[in-house]
């Protein structure tokens, strides 16, 4: 009887081990791929060039470049409303009817499809304000996607910081805007920033929400202004890839594109964790 | 007396202005809403919304044009439900094995792993799916394409593992230690702890969890457009081509003329995808509400 409910468990944690060897052989089959075929194209003129021939050869800079404001612009957009908002939920509002309702509505909008915000994004920004296909609106767009995750980080940075400092500063006659500015934010900033930089990661992988308000196919000139088109990295990904005729041609290109583009998401990820740990350490309240 | 009535009146203000900024993300989704259907609506001028939805072809640019998604409604929910049958299995073990099962060490290593699966962007995982996934699969079933629903799913699957993982995984987490250790006193062992107490006490959270991944997957745009091969067709095998709405969506809207039929037909397939996600996370909400955990934490 006992051996039998031994081998069950024996079984039964076999299949446990094997999902996560499973998914972690997956993860590292995929990006052990692109490594191996995409370093071989990654030279400084491949960083710092001009794509040439037709996108068969030369650099991906203006891609690069392009990803960098889309990227910056969405943090710009989103930072400011997603900490004000996080701001709100922790130290402002009362448990009851509106902060579920609001809650409801991050979880929502932290749903929506990528490509409906991308629809959105032509109907409103593209289309109703005129801002054309632009770095203006692929950022907007951007910045709305990215919102909840900037929030639910800030949320939490900020819960994080014990109730013990708001009391003090509240005792020591501070109003309650004081006691948030000088005391709460400045505890709370190093876990903000770190949620920010999850959101940036997020930003510059998306490929969907850019397609219709911001991405071009390929442009010779570097943008002058927030309202030109531009290219980016994960779309050139996907143009090299479908479309056009150079398809086999251009193979090296995509696995290095795909390349820059993992080495950034992931760099910028990694930074975050490190500094996520480093500040656990540091303020161990 | 006069300074400090303006401080309260300060306070006020400011307080205000934080609520309203709250109110951003209600508001984004509100515009979201209204955009869509003011997009959309147009299209029933055309056709009607059982035709729309039920309407077994789509040629948006023949003439007389045809508006029928329910090609891509199929394939939408096929590729979802698949991609959740993989999935799910594996999201959910995975969140037993780092929640009950590793040792602290190993556990700080496979969840950075699954958080890194998370951050691979779409567009990376569809290109894989591509270039080595579908050669792969079109030799080894000696197969036309390698661009079809099998593939997609598989994709799909692992877009949606660590949803299902984290979210399952804090379920598991939350479970009270009390529960645990009574199991074990009445002299179950840990499969057996795990099975009968841990995962039912948890099975709310992971209910949320799934929803939530399938919800990732009905919505992915990027590895439908790239690996699931685009035939507006309802696929009758794994290995046939499919094109679910969001690839529908984005391999044609920027050949769409602007306010043209082909336009608000695209957006009111963008309302429909909408609408399904929207039912899927209100669901998560309400589940995750109403079996509130009997853990110390909450999802």
């Amino acid at each position: 009887m006992d051996q039998k409910r031994k081998i069950k468990q024996a079984i039964a944690f076999f299949f446990i081990r094997s999902s996560v060897f499973i998914i972690s052989a997956a993860i590292l089959l995929v990006i052990g791929f692109i490594v191996i075929h995409g370093y071989k194209a990654i030279s400084w003129e491949f960083l710092t060039k001009q794509p040439t021939d037709a996108m068969t050869k030369g650099g991906i800079f203006p891609a690069i470049i392009g990803t960098f404001y889309l990227t910056l612009g969405a943090i710009i957009v989103a930072f400011p409303l997603g900490v004000a908002s996080a701001i709100y939920l922790s130290e402002y509002a009362r448990a009851g009817r509106v902060i579920r309702i609001i809650r409801l509505g991050i979880n929502n909008l932290a749903g929506v499809p990528s490509v409906v915000f991308g629809l959105f994004g032509l109907a409103l920004f593209v289309v109703f304000f005129g801002f054309g296909s632009s770095i203006l609106s692929g950022s907007l767009t951007l910045g709305f996607l990215i919102l909840p995750v900037i929030i639910g980080a800030s949320e939490e940075a900020l819960r994080a910081v014990p109730q013990t400092y708001r009391e003090a500063s509240l005792a020591l006659g501070a109003t309650k805007w004081q006691t948030i500015y000088k005391v709460v934010l400045p505890s709370a900033l190093p876990g903000i920033l770190t949620g920010s930089i999850l959101g940036i990661g997020r930003a510059a992988g998306e490929t969907a929400p850019i397609m219709f308000t911001a991405a071009a196919f390929y442009t010779t000139k570097l943008p002058k202004s927030v309202f030109d088109e531009v290219m980016a990295l994960p779309y050139h990904i996907y143009v090299l890839a479908t479309a056009g005729t150079h398809i086999e041609e251009t193979r090296p290109i995509q696995y290095g594109t795909a390349l820059v583009l993992i080495s950034l998401v992931l760099g910028v990820n990694l930074i975050a964790i490190i500094l996520r740990s480093r500040m656990r350490r540091k303020h161990s309240y | 007396m006069v300074g400090s009535s303006l401080r309260r009146i300060k306070e006020s203000i400011i307080r205000n202005i934080f609520f309203f900024i709250g109110l951003a993300s209600i508001f984004i989704l509100t515009l979201i809403v209204v955009f869509l259907f003011k997009e959309s609506l147009p299209i029933f001028k055309v056709v009607s919304i059982k035709e729309f939805l039920f309407g077994q072809y789509w040629y948006p640019t023949s003439e007389p044009p045809e508006f029928g998604i329910f090609p891509m409604i199929v394939a939408s929910v096929v590729v979802t439900i698949l991609a959740s049958a993989l999935a799910v299995p594996l999201g959910v073990l995975s969140a037993t094995y780092i929640s009950e099962i590793a040792k602290p060490r190993v556990k700080e290593i496979i969840k950075p792993v699954i958080e890194l699966l998370a951050s691979l962007p779409s567009v990376v995982i569809g290109f894989f799916g591509m270039v080595i996934v579908a050669p792969f699969l079109q030799e080894t079933f000696d197969i036309s394409t390698g661009l079809n629903v099998f593939n997609a799913s598989v994709m799909l699957a692992f877009m949606a593992v660590p949803t299902i993982s984290s979210i399952s995984e804090d379920a598991l987490h939350s479970v009270r230690r009390e529960l645990r250790e009574a199991s074990y006193a009445l002299g179950a062992n840990r499969w057996e702890t795990i099975s009968r107490v841990v995962i039912p006490a948890g099975l709310s959270g992971i209910g949320t969890a799934v929803i939530l991944g399938m919800s990732r997957a009905i919505g992915e745009t990027m590895v439908v457009l790239m690996v699931a091969g685009g035939a507006a067709a309802i696929p009758e095998s794994l290995f046939d081509a499919c094109r679910p709405m969001p690839a529908s969506i984005a391999a044609e809207m920027a050949e769409a003329p602007y306010h043209s039929d082909h336009y608000h037909a695209l957006f009111a397939t963008g309302v429909v995808l909408f609408l399904a996600t929207f039912v899927f996370n209100l669901i998560a909400d309400y589940v995750s509400n109403k079996y509130k955990q009997t853990g110390t934490a909450t999802l």
